[in-house]
């Protein structure tokens, strides 16, 4: 592989709006994306809550920003990563979300951390 | 770190070969004990003789590089301990420039061997060095 790209996974692991950690941490994938990396986004714990769909920010005076992931796919992060029990655990499925992702047990989730050069937790 | 079998990471280090180390800081000084350890694990890289590349401020973390820092004398000043490093070691201190934006954080405001810079230039750091750490809540 090019020596100027790297396997960067950033972990989502917070829920969205009671904190900016996701909020940045979207912001750096969108410029890393722009860098042409090799991306990967995984959600665990809280973190799958910042795929529902229907999220209403009005009350809250804070940006929405779901649908930025939705722009993922345009700027070729295609690898989203969602940890089969951390939704299942909250009472969601597949079809609470607002894109297409990879299901995966925690244990292939690590095996995929293990896989890359850098890990970026937000 | 422990001894055992994180690939390439542990590895790398217990052979002690040299390399290269980018770090990522994501909390604030004093309210968070992240600064602590970035600094405390610099400081035992560069004494081991690796390289301390650069050391990237995002989130709250920003606030670690502004000269108006002033702690109790019996405290250790965080932002003036960066600044040691990087006149001595010659590592960059960098904030991010929409994190600084947010918080209030100028160029005025930076520590001596700090500067203000964009999320591509973490992205160089990532490529550039051996390995980025991260360092958070």
């Amino acid at each position: 592989m090019d020596d100027n790209v790297k396997k960067i996974m950033h972990v989502m692991r917070r829920a969205p709006h009671g904190s900016i950690y996701t909020y940045e941490g979207l912001e750096m994938i969108l410029i890393m994306a722009a860098y042409e990396q090799d991306l990967s986004v995984a959600f665990i714990g809280d973190g799958v809550y910042a795929l529902k769909k229907n999220q209403n920010t009005d009350g809250i005076s804070m940006k929405g920003f779901a649908k930025t992931f939705m722009a993922l796919d345009g700027y070729d992060v295609e690898k989203l990563y969602v940890d089969r029990v951390s939704l299942e655990e909250r009472g969601l499925t597949e079809d609470d979300l607002l894109v297409d992702v990879e299901l995966l047990d925690s244990a292939e989730i690590g095996r995929r951390m293990t896989e890359q050069d850098v890990v970026i937790h937000h | 770190m422990r001894g055992t079998a994180l690939p390439g990471f542990s590895a790398t280090i217990l052979n002690s070969e040299k390399v290269k180390i980018g770090i990522l800081l994501k909390e604030g000084p004093y309210n968070h004990q992240a600064a602590d350890t970035a600094y405390k694990f610099a400081e035992a890289a560069i004494k081991k003789g690796h390289t301390v590349d650069a050391v990237f401020l995002y989130n709250d973390g920003v606030i670690n590089a502004t000269n108006l820092t002033d702690p109790p004398q019996d405290d250790r000043n965080i932002a003036a301990r960066w600044s040691e490093m990087a006149k001595e070691h010659g590592v960059e201190i960098l904030a991010c420039i929409a994190a600084s934006k947010r918080r209030g954080i100028t160029d005025d405001l930076m520590i001596e061997g700090g500067s203000i810079t964009g999320l591509g230039t973490l992205t160089d750091i990532a490529i550039r060095n051996d390995r980025l750490l991260t360092f958070g809540d």
